[in-house]
């Protein structure tokens, strides 16, 4: 659900030419922004469950040591997203709680 | 098989720019590896990337950056970008994720150069959507020009807050109130100190003309804030605290927090290197020799804030240290030309820190926004409060590593770092002892995750491994 | 300050716990003392497993030690559930002991049958072929040769269980000091007099379950027990759903979700620092294991120091010389611990010895005729 925390200034968001999506909802974000800027910056404020209590956590940090930030990104989970940029075509998940390992072969990060 | 360097540089801030530059510009072989995709580290991130408009919101420390990072770009040292360092061993060998593989380099000195994180911030209701350090809002504002939609509440202390606020005045961004702990106790302790930050003068002058700009806006300022907690069921929706004999409720969404930065000191703890609490910074700081030589580890060295808080100028200054320090322990520097060119940047280094003594005193963090209430969450990771560790200690548990051990508390993905400094000095507080004595947790690489994939393939008989054979 | 009490424990750890709390159990006073927050501390490193299968051959006491302990660990559980309110999440519904080859089949066939032999009927479990594991745990890799299954195997939450016998212990009056290493005991008038940071203990007895310090403390009082560190890697994954219902000797599924990998066994002397190398081995037979823990994100590695005898069975002995002082160690602190607190404490505490111990004196490493190896 989009509640706007954040938003890009006028001036750059006319740049937003990076189609993303996030839990199937399309974005078209700003080239060379981190998933996590990008997706706060285009109205999500919460990016998984804590696989503990189930509650609601979203980005904290923004530099990779807070592990808030942790989604899915085509289909390899647990992804801090602050640390990565913005593909077109991404697709972006959020990190329902515990990771669901894949009966298929191995994944690694990219 | 790894490959073999002179020198290793870990961060693309301040201090890992420097060191690197200045040695590949003396022709040693030279890799930095940082995990972003630029050079700049925190303070001057993305700032290849910056505009002119930018630049000018963000202000001159800031753009201070771009020479730092034109000349790192210049030096002739490798900059492997997206590393994500897993492991530094006591022999050189530096291990790092990038592009979705795991790679070895061997370094004949290595030099850590991290930097610093927000220290933590735990009050009620921190871990809530919507609650962010004021530090992410920078980032946001420098590497992505986002902005807070609607007003947001800053609260805490400390230079990074104010200048936070400066910047989104700047950037015609209405802020709903700033939150201030700071008292007038704090005043005083700092008072003492005043004499020799005057030394400084140009930076307490900066200070003040950041808080004037922001008080010139009617931004609404709160002082001496104490209890604070942000309300909300699943994300944040008021901060609430006590100022001048009331309490206060802030409707808002955005909650930033920020009672200064401190050492990231995975890596230092990792190698078992010797570290000693700050009394002043409260924090852990490495034991290392005035050019950045860890104590007891040969070949490796540490330089920047990730030694002890002291700002980006500082950075810089022990980073070109570090480097010819390196340098000189290769043999590529006789002793006196490396004594010579260090005088300057020592001497540099020890007027630019004259200030710090001023600032630790006055931005002191309380002791409640450090060592929280029972119900307070302190390992945002497991969900452990700082009530279930003063209970560990009363049935015996005298350090964080026996916390572990009972409740999981720091066992989670951020390996501590969220948690490290709040639970020694919680339990130092408990037993009533130094957190010296108490001790920090014992720190175990992958200090950033690893899929065992990735880890298995590092051995050069993966995946054709004989089953069966014992490790 | 100085401190009178019956009996005096020496090492905290799992041992010493479950120990303590049989004792308190039988109505002693007890005190126990603790080393600090960095100590080598084989405790924290374990995997959890009530462990049963494939142990004691050449010394059936040890299989049926191990049998009779996991029998015993309901009871143990549900005494500790209903003191503290912690549950420490027993499982007992079988594991199992993968075999990546042939080779390593027939010879867990032949070892396990041997058991059988020696301690009947009781000793129950299975040999499972690829394809009869595959159906009993799906997401077995192809790899996998087979396995032996027990259902006398399962685990438990050794963290849990660590702070719930301590809690049990705290709540049951033990006197607890950590920071208190112990290098010196001394005896007089059938007194045990242990000195430690400004305070004095005393009891008329003692008890040294103080893992690698046993081996120094047991020489002053007629005790023999020559411990050894053994070097034990493992790998902590993040939290999964669960995938893995079953203990198995290489990888197991927590109660909360973690996976944990390993091990090894390896002589360092006395350094727990990890190595990358092994890990990396232990990272490649998971994924055979498991192929589906490929893309598992790793959050912690830890290397810790099993306590090993020379033949690795455990040294439970009261001394002839100092009577009243006993040596209790082993490096399978969690299978044992049912046993420990039920059927060992009570003997410590003056009740009779069970037979079944006789095998374990430390004095069978003084035999000049024997020859002994620790191999798992």
């Amino acid at each position: 659900m989009a509640t706007d925390l954040f938003t890009v200034l006028p001036e750059c968001a006319a740049a937003r030419s990076v189609r993303i999506s996030f839990n199937g909802v399309e974005k078209r974000v700003v080239p060379g922004t981190t998933v996590a800027a990008a997706l706060l910056g285009a109205g999500e404020s919460r990016l998984r469950a804590s696989p503990v209590s189930g509650d609601s956590r979203a980005p904290y940090c923004m530099m990779g040591v807070c592990f808030e930030c942790l989604v899915e990104i085509d289909g390899v989970p647990n992804r801090q997203s602050c640390l990565i940029p913005v593909a077109e075509g991404m697709t972006i998940r959020s990190q329902e709680g515990r990771v669901q390992l894949d009966a298929k072969e191995a994944v690694s990060h990219e | 098989m790894s490959e073999s360097v002179d020198i290793i540089v870990i961060g693309a801030g301040p201090a890992g720019m420097a060191a690197a530059t200045v040695a590949a510009q003396r022709g040693a072989s030279v890799v930095l590896l940082d995990e972003q995709t630029a050079p700049g580290g925190q303070i001057w991130r993305s700032i290849l990337q910056a505009s002119s408009a930018r630049l000018d919101r963000l202000g001159p420390d800031y753009a201070a950056g771009r020479p730092a990072a034109d000349a790192f770009k210049a030096s002739g040292a490798r900059h492997i970008t997206r590393a994500a360092v897993w492991q530094v061993t006591r022999d050189g060998v530096v291990n790092y994720l990038e592009n979705g593989a795991s790679h070895s380099l061997k370094g004949k000195q290595i030099v850590l150069c991290s930097g610093a994180m927000e220290r933590p911030f735990p009050i009620p209701g921190w871990t809530l959507p919507g609650v962010m350090t004021a530090g992410a809002a920078q980032i946001l504002l420098k590497s992505a020009d986002t902005v807070p939609s609607e007003p947001a509440v800053l609260a805490g202390c400390g230079p990074l807050l104010y200048l936070l606020a400066w910047q989104y005045v700047r950037a015609g961004q209405p802020i709903a109130a700033i939150v201030d702990t700071t008292t007038g106790e704090d005043y005083r302790r700092a008072l003492p100190h005043l004499p020799a930050a005057l030394a400084a003068w140009p930076y307490l002058k900066k200070g003040l003309g950041l808080i004037n700009t922001i008080k010139r806006a009617g931004v609404p300022f709160y002082k001496g804030a104490t209890n604070l907690a942000v309300e909300g069921e699943d994300a944040a929706r008021a901060l609430t605290f006590n100022a001048q004999g009331r309490t206060h409720r802030l409707a808002t969404r955005l909650v930033l927090l920020h009672q200064g930065v401190v050492p990231n000191t995975q890596f230092t703890w990792a190698l078992r290197a010797k570290h000693t609490w700050d009394t002043a910074q409260l924090c852990w700081r490495p034991d290392a020799d005035a050019q950045g030589r860890l104590d007891g580890i040969d070949g490796v060295l540490i330089a920047g804030d990730g030694r002890g808080i002291g700002g980006a100028s500082v950075a810089a200054l022990q980073g070109e240290l570090a480097g010819l320090a390196a340098l000189t322990d290769l043999g590529r520097l006789t002793r006196p030309d490396a004594d010579r060119l260090a005088a300057p940047l020592a001497a540099s280094i020890e007027k630019n820190l004259r200030i710090r003594p001023f600032l630790d005193a006055l931005y002191r963090p309380k002791d409640a926004n450090r060592m929280p209430a029972d119900d307070v969450l302190v390992c945002r990771c497991e969900e452990v409060t700082a009530g279930a560790i003063r209970g560990y200690v009363d049935i015996g548990c005298a350090g964080p590593n026996q916390t572990k051990s009972f409740g999981r508390c720091g066992m989670g993905p951020c390996q501590g770092r969220m948690c490290g400094l709040t639970v020694t000095e919680v339990i130092a507080q408990a037993r009533g002892v130094s957190p010296a004595e108490v001790g920090y947790y014992r720190i175990r690489p992958p200090i950033k995750p690893i899929t065992l994939a990735e880890l298995a393939a590092t051995r050069d008989d993966f995946p054709t491994a004989t089953p069966g054979v014992q490790p | 300050m100085d401190y009178k009490s019956d009996i005096i424990v020496i090492g905290g750890g799992l041992v010493g716990a479950a120990c303590t709390y049989g004792l308190l159990k039988q109505g002693l006073n007890v005190a126990l003392l603790d080393e600090g927050d960095i100590a080598f501390r084989a405790s924290r490193g374990n995997f959890g497993l009530v462990w049963v299968q494939g142990k004691g051959y050449g010394t059936p006491q040890y299989a049926k030690w191990s049998l009779g302990s996991s029998r015993l660990w309901p009871t143990f559980a549900a005494d500790l559930l209903a003191e503290t309110g912690v549950n420490v999440e027993l499982q007992q519904n079988g594991g199992f002991h993968f075999c990546l080859t042939q080779e390593e089949f027939d010879d867990r066939a032949h070892r396990l049958q041997s058991l059988r032999d020696a301690v009947g009927e009781d000793y129950r479990y299975e040999m499972l072929h690829q394809a009869e594991l595959r159906e009993r745990l799906p997401g077995v890799g192809p790899q996998v040769y087979g396995a032996s299954y027990s259902p006398m195997d399962g685990h438990v939450n050794p963290l849990k269980l660590f702070h719930a016998m301590h809690l049990a212990c705290d709540k049951r009056g033990a006197i607890y000091k950590v920071e208190r290493r112990v290098q010196t005991v001394t005896h007089a008038d059938g007194i045990y007099t242990v000195q430690s940071a400004g305070d004095t203990w005393q009891a008329p007895r003692l008890l040294l379950t103080a893992g690698l310090g046993n081996k120094d403390l047991a020489a002053q009082v007629g005790l023999h027990a020559p411990v050894k560190p053994n070097q034990g890697q493992v790998l902590v994954g993040e939290r999964v759903q669960p995938f893995l219902k079953h203990p198995t000797i290489f990888v197991r599924q927590t109660d909360e979700g973690t996976i944990q990998i390993g091990d090894s066994l390896e002589d360092m002397g006395l350094d727990d620092t990890t190595r990358t190398d092994v890990l990396a081995r232990i990272a490649q037979r998971a994924i055979i294991c498991f192929p589906q823990l490929a893309g598992l994100n790793l959050i912690r590695s830890w290397a810790a120091l099993r306590v090993m005898s020379p033949d690795g069975f455990p040294i439970y002995q009261e001394s002839s010389t100092h009577p009243g002082a006993f040596v209790a160690t082993c490096h399978s602190g969690v299978t044992l611990a049912a046993a420990h607190a039920l059927r060992l404490a009570p003997w410590i505490a003056g009740g009779h010895k069970p037979a079944a111990l006789d095998v374990f004196a430390g004095d069978r490493f003084l035999d000049p005729n024997r020859e002994f190896n620790n191999g798992h």
